[in-house]
């Protein structure tokens, strides 16, 4: 049983909660953590286990030592820890026990047009807090909002937002999260201070992966993790997720590696025999084959945008054609990639990107 | 009597056809006590479907077989009522939240969340979480998508979603991240024949090799639509010969038709014949996209190379209008006026470049 206890807990990333007080006992928790994903029961617990990202965790931790604290706006891709820095933020800060009164987050899982606004997020930021913590050690009397998703919020809705965020700024600070800072309005980005989060680099998913797979016993290849890198494009959390996928596909009985051709297969990576064929049916100059070839390749499953993003790639680095060649197929990858995100029909665009390949292959007019 | 289709689908995972290897990847989760949220994606007809309900079955026994429908009623905040119908078993809830059209944004908050929020209350059975099997997915506005990001991740102690879609490339990447992601390819020709004997053979029809080979061709590697093409032809003659026809969907006679008319004759009198033919289609709710798509397959075929080509980015673009715009028979129009002007320079050249020929004699 200790064991097992052991095991289920996770040493390094996570010091278990010793702080007087979660709702759940040690062995509930064991069982629980069992059941939730590897994304969750991996995120970073505190300021300090947050990976890579070092000029935000610097100012984070000038901020826990007693610094004035901005309205914080995180933007960045998918996957680079943006809600986890400011939830183990939040945590530190305020304890465990307190992140419910003290920490509203709003995401776009809930109602955010402008009534939320103008009466939760009010209301919630005109309460004053004391200036120290339930179990009696000093924290900053601040309340945190965050608003994770800030970029499908509506725009009247961010309007109201300005207004409150001055004038509450004695008692709240603001913490926007959003993948895009494009989307978020003029007056709301001068008020924040932006942290702009990069796609973790090779080396740092590849550590991580490695610890996780070491306690989580998964027999994984070095190619594979380089693999999982790959597919990842610097997103942490698919890259656990995969992870977690290969965990759970594998067979427990044998001993075998996972291979880096099993990730890509989870990952929708279309295998490069698959884009060869297809290549050489658009070196063939004939109609016929380019569409049994595209045919086929919507029924295994691909989806369009892998297999442009793919495209693209080889395309890049082919030498069958010229540079002025190239520019003619990348402007129609861009058109075509316009019209499936529109909702195009995959098969008619993926035909006309191809007929365009083989064209230009095939009758060069030089 | 139930069609051919619903009678031979299997509802376990050792009983599946073909690809066996996913079959034994999917009873490793189910065997491993917990799953990961699912998105299963694959064409239609690859049998998505049918390995959702086998995983199902897996993990909770019969149960999941006995359906009851139900219908929820939600009220949006601009106070319109939406009705949804959901198919429930003890253990699973499956529904399409793409029927509410726009409204798909609040079905998921609301429902999902309330469905989500809910512990099981039976500790007692298999497993402490509950399932929630979401068709469609590709179809929900991007809105919708969004709104299920957190509840996925803030509910996922209890409860899963199984996600079901035909291209993965519409749903958004933050889901895709989530979700553990299982490609279901369409089976090949061979599997497909050799299913459909085994079908037949338990209905006791002999069916000729030749004629499933054909079929299986037809079927466009659709396995629902060969065994509905099965059944037609076993209405239509009995016992099967090999060289019988094989009756076709009459819509997609009526567009084949279409092509022709459009082949024979490029003249504003003809465009107006085409179009009441196409507005026919329309109103047997045929989408727009597929007819297009069935469109441009049969006039490819009468173009030379680099025709084809400008055939191809011209059906591309209108299509893409369809999309964009608000009345999609515009653009079937334009496609079709566009095609029949080409057509006819490509004919007309092609009669000069005879006559200059003959000239040279």
């Amino acid at each position: 049983m200790d064991q097992f206890l052991k095991l289920a807990n996770p040493s390094s990333s996570k010091p278990a909660p010793t702080s007087s007080g979660g709702t759940d006992k040690p062995q509930s928790r064991s069982k629980r953590l069992d059941q939730t994903p590897w994304v969750e029961k991996y995120r970073p617990w505190g300021v300090a286990d947050i990976v890579s990202q070092e000029e935000v965790v610097a100012v984070m931790k000038k901020c826990l030592m007693g610094e004035d604290i901005p309205n914080l706006l995180f933007y960045g891709g998918p996957g680079t820890g943006k809600t986890s820095t400011i939830l183990a933020m939040a945590r530190e800060m305020f304890g465990p026990n307190d992140m419910r009164e003290r920490v509203l987050e709003l995401n776009s899982s809930d109602e955010r047009g402008i009534d939320v606004i103008r009466e939760k997020v009010k209301g919630f930021s005109t309460r004053a807090v004391p200036p120290k913590r339930s179990d009696g050690q000093p924290c900053p009397a601040i309340k945190l909002v965050v608003l994770d998703e800030a970029d499908s919020m509506t725009q009247p809705a961010q309007e109201a937002l300005r207004r409150i965020m001055e004038k509450e700024s004695r008692s709240t600070r603001f913490c926007l999260i959003c993948n895009y800072i494009s989307r978020i309005i003029d007056p709301i980005t001068s008020r924040c201070a932006k942290f702009r989060f990069i796609p973790l680099p090779r080396t740092q998913i590849e550590a991580k992966l490695r610890s996780i797979s070491q306690v989580e016993h998964v027999r994984i290849s070095e190619d594979a993790l380089g693999a999982l890198y790959d597919v990842s494009e610097g997103d942490l959390r698919k890259a656990i997720t995969y992870l977690q996928s290969i965990a759970r596909l594998q067979d427990s009985d044998s001993d075998n590696l996972t291979e880096a051709a099993q990730v890509y297969e989870i990952s929708g990576f279309i295998p490069s025999q698959v884009m060869d064929k297809l290549l050489t049916a658009c070196q063939s100059d004939s109609y016929q084959q380019l569409d049994t070839a595209i045919r086929q390749v919507i029924a295994e499953g691909f989806s369009a945008n892998q297999l442009l993003s793919q495209l693209h790639d080889m395309v890049l680095t082919v030498d069958i054609l010229s540079d002025k060649q190239k520019s003619a197929v990348a402007l129609k990858l861009a058109n075509v990639d316009k019209r499936i995100a529109d909702g195009g029909d995959e098969y008619i665009n993926l035909l006309d990107m191809c007929s365009l390949l083989m064209q230009q292959v095939c009758h060069a007019q030089l | 009597m139930s069609l051919w289709v619903d009678k031979y689908r299997p509802t376990q995972l050792h009983k599946l056809d073909y690809h066996h290897a996913l079959s034994s990847q999917l009873k490793r989760l189910v065997d491993s006590g917990d799953f990961p949220h699912l998105l299963f994606f694959g064409p239609s007809g690859a049998g998505k479907k049918t390995r959702i309900m086998c995983t199902l079955r897996e993990m909770y026994g019969v149960g999941v077989e006995r359906l009851r429908i139900e219908n929820i009623n939600i009220q949006t905040p601009s106070n319109k009522k939406i009705e949804l119908t959901t198919i429930n078993s003890n253990h699973h809830i499956e529904f399409n939240p793409s029927d509410a059209g726009i409204y798909d944004r609040v079905v998921v908050q609301e429902v999902l969340k309330n469905i989500a929020q809910m512990h099981t209350l039976d500790t007692g059975s298999q497993r402490g979480f509950k399932v929630v099997v979401l068709n469609e997915v590709d179809k929900l506005t991007r809105e919708a998508q969004h709104s299920l990001r957190r509840t996925m991740e803030k509910y996922s102690s209890n409860c899963r979603l199984i996600l079901c879609c035909n291209s993965t490339g519409k749903v958004i990447s933050p889901i895709r991240s989530r979700c553990l992601g299982i490609r279901v390819p369409a089976p090949s020709h061979e599997e497909i024949s050799r299913i459909l004997h085994y079908v037949c053979k338990k209905e006791g029809v002999v069916l000729p090799t030749e004629l499933s080979g054909r079929i299986a061709e037809m079927s466009r590697r659709n396995l629902r639509r060969a065994l509905l093409m099965v059944e037609a032809c076993r209405v239509q003659q009995h016992p099967m010969s090999p060289e019988q026809s094989i009756p076709l969907p009459d819509w997609e006679q009526y567009i084949k038709q279409t092509a022709d008319l459009i082949l024979m004759e490029q003249s504003p009198k003809q465009l107006l014949e085409v179009r009441s033919r196409v507005y026919e289609l329309m109103a047997h709710v045929i989408p727009a996209d597929v007819i297009m798509k069935y469109l441009l397959e049969e006039l490819v075929k009468s173009c030379d190379g680099s025709m084809k080509a400008e055939v191809i980015t011209a059906a591309a673009e209108f299509e893409h209008r369809i999309h964009l715009g608000s009345k999609p028979i515009f653009h079937i129009e334009a496609f079709v006026a566009k095609f029949m002007s080409m057509y006819k320079r490509f004919l007309e050249e092609g009669l000069g470049n005879l006559q200059d020929i003959e000239m040279d004699f």
